[in-house]
């Protein structure tokens, strides 16, 4: 049975309109226009147990309102969602107890203590006992290497020993379900390898269920087998990270290493010259011509060496995203209608 | 998983007493900066007296020798003004509703949603423990105060059932003023910026709680108006049960009535938690 169950999940927020200048204003004081935003609409979808899934989408996609919604943080304006058979904003303490939100930019540390106090304290808001505490907390320091911090002042440590405080305060009573919000924004590369690398082996350890957001594909390559693409609050995408390049990416690249006194002259007949580094050359060509154009290339040019590969995975998504802050999808145009 | 563990009254104690114990520590993290604010409170005390001096001098002295203003001597008056700042040092709650306010505006108060634990509650422990701190380092100049002006307290210490009665009624005047700047704070559901009623709250309370002045020299009609609202009941009511102003057959009541004023804004604060929570969670969180 499914860990997570949504079925046709929306959040609208109303938000005040502010006018420019001040006449608007003054009139905006008595007189608002508001704007509907529609954050989330009619996503459905289902998690097993175990699971690893990242959310991806632009910025206001309605990745984080919908770990908002899943979490209990805000109520729905339709739909349904259970997480382990409950449904979260009925805030429950009983489905309180078996969850964890993280936020990336977020901290529910005390600034000024040491974390283990802050720890001290969510084993008596989550009820742990003294042993499994003891247990846990010795397991989670030792996978994040990091006993020496538990007693030094939040506020002295780096963002990324934060991190790894946040994700042990968050773990402590072992949740089934964990919600992760950017877990690894604002990290160095350093940090943000050691948190992906926390987070793979514990889940592969617990076998619990988490899903997170995240704008660094880094995390998602590294973590997710299963990936969803949110964007203007639908469901764009659902499946392995890899279909993502077949479902939104229509190109491939070839690099071809140019013999020595080999002109690069012509080669952009193919397609787009990405990056001309001689006798390195890098053409970005339709999915379907990569035989024909291979064949010809290797015809007319003395090469060296050439290599097939798909565009990066970034590339591939902010191509997708540009698209549909265009405006230009269907599903969203008629989403938009409807509700109006 | 975490069930079957103290979830009930007995966890909640143990919770509570956790979180008195870290907010204590956090108190005394800037040790230099709390006693530096706790002693400085101080200094008013003596602008203050000297103010009631120079009014007592343009007062006309009475048949027993002494100046007396709406039955207030001098020494009552400085007598009652020592008093209603340690009625204030129960009921005030420097940075509780702004702090309510900026935890609703930045999102923090999420952590109070996604955990199994309650706002309110874990508010009052904190502010407990940042009363203990205060009291713990204020206890000493507080002392030295009373025992320098011990002259100007003319009938001595109280009678038993009064002494009794100012001990319940600082409590009180602690909870109350707790609760009432609580709802203050959580008007910021509704508002962005709480500033403005907060400063307005700040300036009706320091009149009408009596720290400026004893509440019974109000003229008619004000007073009884004054005297059923319930902000007497954070200053002024507990000097006056101190200095034996209440006739004793009326002290039961007065207590009932504290208690009563207490116990709604009890109800409206959580009330008020509840709606702002729906709001916040419908509106966006």
């Amino acid at each position: 049975m499914a860990i997570i169950e949504i079925e046709n999940l929306e959040k609208t927020y109303r938000v005040y309109q502010k006018p420019e200048g001040l006449g608007a204003s003054l009139k905006g004081l008595w007189k608002r226009e508001y704007r509907t935003v529609q954050a989330v609409r009619g996503v459905s979808l289902k998690v097993e147990a175990g699971e690893l899934v990242a959310f991806l989408g632009p910025n206001g996609a309605g990745k984080t309102t919908t770990l908002k919604l899943l979490s209990g943080v805000i109520y729905p304006t339709s739909g349904t969602a259970r997480v382990m058979g409950y449904i979260p904003w009925e805030r429950d303490d009983r489905y309180r107890r078996r969850f964890a939100l993280v936020m990336g930019q977020k901290n529910q540390l005390w600034w000024d203590l040491p974390a283990q106090e802050s720890f001290r304290l969510h084993q008596q808001i989550y009820g742990i006992d003294p042993e499994a505490f003891r247990r846990t907390l010795g397991e989670l320091t030792e996978l994040l290497a990091c006993g020496e911090l538990l007693g030094r002042p939040v506020r002295e440590l780096s963002l990324g020993e934060r991190m790894k405080m946040e994700l042990i305060a968050a773990l402590l009573h072992s949740p089934e379900v964990l919600f992760l919000d950017e877990p690894t924004i604002g990290l160095d590369v350093v940090a943000q390898h050691n948190i992906q690398q926390f987070l793979k082996q514990y889940q592969a350890d617990r076998k619990i269920t988490v899903l997170l957001t995240s704008h660094y594909m880094k995390d998602v390559a590294a973590l997710c087998k299963r990936v969803i693409v949110i964007a203007k609050g639908t469901v764009q995408y659902d499946g392995s990270l890899t279909g993502i390049i077949d479902r939104f990416s229509a190109s491939k690249r070839i690099t071809v290493q140019l013999a020595e006194g080999q002109s690069s002259l012509g080669l952009d007949r193919y397609g787009t010259v990405v990056k001309e580094e001689l006798p390195r050359v890098q053409i970005q060509i339709p999915r379907g011509q990569v035989s024909r154009v291979l064949a010809d290339l290797l015809e007319r040019y003395t090469v060296d060496d050439v290599a097939v590969e798909d565009p990066p995975l970034e590339e591939a998504i902010a191509g997708f995203f540009a698209e549909m802050a265009e405006g230009q999808g269907s599903s969203v145009g008629s989403a938009e209608g409807r509700k109006r | 998983m975490s069930e079957g563990v103290a979830t009930g009254w007995r966890g909640r104690v143990s919770a509570w007493w956790t979180i008195l114990r870290i907010a204590l520590e956090e108190r005394l993290v800037y040790r230099g900066d709390f006693a530096l604010g706790t002693l400085m409170r101080f200094l008013p005390i003596i602008t203050q007296i000297f103010l009631w001096w120079a009014v007592f001098e343009t007062v006309p002295v009475g048949a027993d020798g002494k100046s007396r203003l709406v039955g207030y001597g001098f020494s009552d008056m400085v007598a009652y003004y020592l008093l209603t700042m340690m009625g204030r040092a129960f009921s005030s709650m420097p940075g509780l509703a702004t702090g309510i306010a900026r935890q609703i505006r930045d999102g923090e108060v999420k952590k109070y949603l996604v955990q199994p634990i309650d706002m309110l509650g874990f508010l009052f422990w904190a502010r407990v423990a940042h009363k203990l701190a205060y009291y713990s380092v204020a206890a000493i100049p507080f002392g030295i105060v009373f025992f320098l002006c011990r002259g100007y307290f003319e009938r001595g210490w109280p009678a038993t059932p009064y002494l009794a009665a100012f001990i319940a009624s600082l409590l009180m005047a602690f909870v109350l003023g707790f609760l009432v700047e609580a709802c203050l704070g959580l008007v910021g559901f509704w508002m962005l910026e709480i500033s403005s009623l907060l400063f307005l709250y700040m300036l009706f309370s320091f009149f009408l709680s009596g720290h400026m002045f004893p509440l019974d020299m109000l003229p008619q009609p004000i007073a009884t108006i004054v005297n059923f609202l319930p902000l007497k009941y954070l200053a002024y009511f507990p000097a006056t049960v101190f200095l034996e102003k209440v006739p004793i057959d009326r002290l039961g009541w007065e207590l009932l009535v504290q208690a009563l004023w207490t116990l709604l804004f009890f109800w409206l604060a959580r009330t008020m938690y509840q709606r702002g929570v729906q709001r916040y969670s419908g509106f966006g969180g």
